[in-house]
């Protein structure tokens, strides 16, 4: 399905309006508490898909085997040597969905993220404590090798990082050239395959040869998104991957995100609500405790933290009266 | 816009192929390899330091620091040379921290970014040149031109080598001093020589005396530049620069060379001497900029 | 309507502008000095060097391997050899050790560690170079003879004509080994700096993408890095070739270009450390200068080279 962005913003197919999927921006949300000023309009979603309706989701119990990139978290919490950064995070992540993760900042989202793939050990001191499965394997047990699990579990930056001794091709290939020789032909066409579905194909296609850092920012962040798919993970964690663009090239990745989620589990760290808004399906807000340590408020389908969450904090967070 | 079209990944346990394990080797190969580069670095410095202080303590006596090298035959001290050396790093010293400063002060603060960048290049091979060289050079216009082998070109020489240190760390030490200080201070009405001078090199003061510090050690143990100068002496000599003078590294050097087990073990001794008052310093310096930057 | 008193300003320079110019002039003089000094040096080296080139030319005086003070022949030759064998052993020796030294301390050691080596290693670089030769000569050789050059002629003397001994401790190779101790801390501090220079952020990258540590430091950092450690491999040479006098201690005294690791020999700086203040014939003084001059021009363009490729990497404020 493709998107189109010249859709006016309050039109909705008629499809979601049956399934009841995404509450009608124009018209406001009831409201719980007297007063209290509500967000009233959900930005407008860059799309939704039949099947992403998080009330005919797939269910945990009878999907996780069949469904590849089902994330469980139990009572994490990241530590730098002895500080806590953030606070017993439980929560569960679904596959073919984006899930965004909202809060202000220094609240640990970026730590948790981080702990999603184990790059939070890197650095000297950091563990974390608490479980976290994917598909019901516990990716900190003794015998798994974060090398491998970060092969799975793929990661995009803030800020773009090609390499820049390498050309567009070899930053492509770059991950898989780690895990043996592969036949010339197997690396071109992956590195079609790739680029294409990071939608920078067209743009490159007759520059592979050149450096990767040749690019403008808003592709040089495709190009790393192409350069994670290569590997072939089931996730892919993103930590704020659009704020350092320009809002044209930011809309591009948001696309693009809502492509991937096809095929993918997306987690995506956001200070942007209006992102979270368009693009999640659900969404996480995690705010910073008096311990100085993050956790995590609330977690619910993207419509309801928007239009009616459960939690004063979030509300207020939602509505901008802080963070 | 084309939609993505890859198939459901097929999961992959989280075990490892046998070219995931030859890259486990590897990585954990050259970790160690590298670890063990690192102490066989470090092997020959403990080495030189234990060597250095075993012969050397074995040597010190009181001969050695107070009496100068016997007329004839064997035995004497290293008294003029601990005098030849404080007496001409005192002197290059003299010499060489004024223009040295004042080179950096000039680079920092006042020249344009052209000349600063050609100064500073000027500087950066000056402390390349080998010191022999630097030997040579006063050689040729300090002892040439009056046949006479002296101790003030001996100071000279060794300053030659001093200036472009202590200028190109204090132009490091002055540039991290933050422009706002000279800023407020000027626009109070202070003329630029006195916010310079009452200013930023107090700011900086710390920094530019390690500099110094560091070039006076350097300038102690440097051997080669005296060989064509100072030329050394058997004799004692205090005060008269016009005349050639012995130095540590001088007297380490002769006596090493000599076939007489008491002279070789006299040069141990100085050599242990010279070693503690160089290391010292650098000891102290690099502490002192660690707790700065730790604190 | 009352007038307030304002109180004469004078803003006329006055005495201050003189100061401040007295105070530029007087800085300006000290940077100028060192201008002068570095001026100074290549003209007075090439000028007092002029006889002796003037009398073999440039070609001759380079080429010529004869150095006869009797017979007044004066070539350059086995002294230049000399000089870029010795130093060759030591970059083939310090090179490897360096770099992998300078990945573990920048990459691979936890701090608690890297700090106190890289203090220690860097240490080696204050010490003065008299006092290695005296070590050099009276523990390091005695220790070469018996150990390493025995082996190595032993096992390769008979085959290779670069390993026939007999292994003195004395010679080439023990000037090639001191040589290399001394060079390591300047090529491990330089490529340090050049390795930690390189942004986080591309290290990461390569670790999201599932690489092992070593394989971040080869693909990711090294890359980038490279030219900034190859400018440290040439900043060591360069403190190789001017090395006095731990090299003129242990090399041994032969005029005779060398054939095997473990001849004795001389570089250019202990030809000149040992025979200037002997030399009896302008001529020869002349010559000895000459091969100072020779010296000097290859210094100077070893470091300039060697400055420019740390600059890339690192910005004009790294090195040493």
């Amino acid at each position: 399905m493709s998107v189109n962005l010249s859709d006016p913003p309050t039109a909705q197919p008629p499809e979601q309006a049956a399934q009841g999927a995404v509450a009608d921006p124009a018209a406001p949300a009831a409201s719980t508490q007297p007063g209290a000023p509500r967000p009233t309009t959900l930005p407008p979603r860059i799309e939704t898909r039949p099947g992403t309706d998080p009330a005919t989701a797939p269910t945990p119990e009878s999907e996780a085997e069949a469904v590849p990139g089902y994330i469980e978290v139990a009572n994490l919490s990241a530590y730098y040597g002895a500080f806590r950064a953030v606070r017993e995070v439980s929560m569960t992540i679904r596959p073919h969905a984006v899930t965004a993760i909202i809060g202000p900042s220094g609240c640990g989202k970026s730590t948790f993220l981080r702990s999603l793939n184990r790059m939070h050990e890197l650095i000297p001191g950091a563990h974390i404590e608490g479980k976290l499965m994917l598909d019901g394997l516990d990716l900190y047990a003794p015998g798994v090798d974060p090398v491998q699990l970060r092969r799975i579990v793929g990661m995009v930056f803030q800020r773009p990082n090609p390499f820049p001794t390498m050309s567009i091709y070899d930053n492509v290939v770059a991950g898989l050239r780690l895990t043996g020789r592969h036949p010339r032909s197997f690396l071109d066409e992956t590195v079609e395959r790739c680029l294409v579905n990071a939608a920078l194909w067209d743009e490159v296609k007759d520059k592979l040869k050149q450096p990767g850092t040749s690019l403008s920012g808003g592709q040089q962040q495709r190009l790393c998104i192409a350069r994670a798919l290569a590997v072939d993970p089931e996730v892919l964690l993103m930590d704020e991957p659009a704020s350092a663009l320009d809002p044209v090239a930011t809309l591009r990745i948001e696309e693009l995100m809502s492509q991937l989620r096809e095929s993918y589990t997306i987690v995506i760290v956001t200070h942007n609500m209006q992102q979270a808004a368009r693009v999640s399906d659900q969404t996480a807000f995690f705010n910073m405790g008096d311990d100085r340590a993050g956790y995590l408020v609330e977690m619910a389908d993207t419509a309801t933290i928007f239009t009616n969450p459960a939690d004063q904090l979030t509300e207020d967070y939602v509505s901008g009266r802080f963070g | 816009m084309t939609t993505a079209t890859t198939a459901l990944p097929v999961r992959r346990a989280l075990t490892r192929t046998a070219r995931d394990r030859r890259r486990s080797f590897v990585d954990r190969f050259f970790r160690v390899l590298s670890l063990l580069a690192a102490l066989l670095g470090v092997i020959p410095l403990v080495a030189i330091l234990v060597f250095v202080t075993l012969n050397g303590i074995k040597a010190l006596n009181l001969d050695l620091i107070t009496k100068p090298p016997r007329a004839l035959g064997i035995g004497g001290g290293a008294a003029g040379a601990i005098l030849g050396t404080i007496q001409m790093v005192g002197l290059a010293t003299l010499i060489a921290v004024p223009i040295g400063i004042l080179a950096g002060v000039y680079v920092s603060e006042f020249s344009g970014r052209r000349s600063a960048r050609v100064i500073r290049f000027a500087g950066d091979v000056l402390v390349g040149v080998p010191s022999i060289l630097v030997g040579i050079f006063v050689f040729t216009f300090l002892v040439l031109p009056f046949k006479q082998f002296n101790a003030f070109a001996g100071a000279v020489a060794l300053a030659v080598i001093m200036v472009p240190v202590i200028m190109r760390t204090t132009e490091e030490i002055l540039r991290i001093v933050p422009g706002g200080l000279r800023e407020a201070s000027l626009s109070l009405g202070v003329p630029v020589w006195r916010t310079v001078l009452s200013v930023v090199i107090p700011t900086g003061l710390a920094g530019i005396l390690t500099g110094v510090m560091l070039a006076v050690a350097r300038a102690a143990g440097e051997t080669a530049p005296l060989l064509f100068t100072a030329l050394g002496s058997r004799l004692i000599n205090v005060g008269d620069f016009g005349r050639p003078m012995d130095a540590l590294p001088l007297f380490i050097y002769t006596n090493a060379r000599q076939p007489y087990e008491a002279l070789n073990e006299q040069a141990w001794g100085a050599a242990f001497l010279l070693l503690v008052f160089v290391l010292a310093i650098n000891v102290l310096v690099r502490f002192r900029t660690w707790g700065r930057r730790a604190g | 309507m009352t007038s307030i008193a304002r109180p004469t300003r004078n803003l006329a320079p006055g005495r201050t502008r003189y100061a401040d110019r007295l105070f530029r002039g007087v800085s300006r003089f000290g940077a100028i000095t060192v201008l002068v000094i570095l001026i100074g040096l290549g003209v007075m080296l090439t000028l007092t060097s002029l006889p002796a080139l003037r009398e073999f030319g440039i070609a001759g005086f380079v080429t010529g391997t004869t150095w006869d003070p009797v017979a007044s022949i004066y070539g350059a030759l086995p002294y230049i050899v000399g000089t870029l064998l010795s130093s060759a052993i030591a970059l083939v020796i310090a090179t490897p050790v360096a770099i992998l030294t300078a990945i573990y301390l920048s990459e691979l050691a936890p701090s608690r560690v890297a700090i106190p080596l890289t203090f220690l290693i860097e240490l080696i670089a204050a010490i003065p170079s008299v006092v290695i030769g005296l070590w050099g000569v009276f523990v390091l050789t005695p220790f070469l003879k018996v150990t390493i050059e025995a082996f190595m002629v032993d096992t390769l003397g008979s085959t290779f004509p670069i390993f026939e001994g007999p292994p003195l401790g004395i010679g080439l190779f023990a000037a090639g080994v001191i040589l290399a101790i001394m060079i390591l801390p300047t090529i491990v501090s330089v490529s340090r700096e050049v390795i930690t220079s390189v942004p986080t952020a591309q290290r990461e990258a390569m670790y999201a993408l599932g690489a092992t540590r070593w394989e971040v430091v080869t693909k990711a950092v090294l890359p980038t890095a490279r030219s900034g450690i190859v400018g440290a491999i040439i900043l060591g040479l360069g403190r190789a070739l001017g090395e006095t006098m731990a090299v003129t201690m242990v090399i041994g005294n032969a005029s005779d270009i060398p054939t095997s690791l473990f001849d004795q020999s001389q570089t250019i700086a202990s030809k000149i450390a040992t025979t200037f203040n002997e030399a009896t014939s302008e001529l020869q003084v002349s010559s000895l200068i000459a091969l100072g001059l020779v010296l000097l021009v290859i210094t100077i363009a070893l470091n300039i080279i060697a400055r420019l490729m740390v600059w890339r990497v690192a910005g004009p404020a790294g090195g040493e």
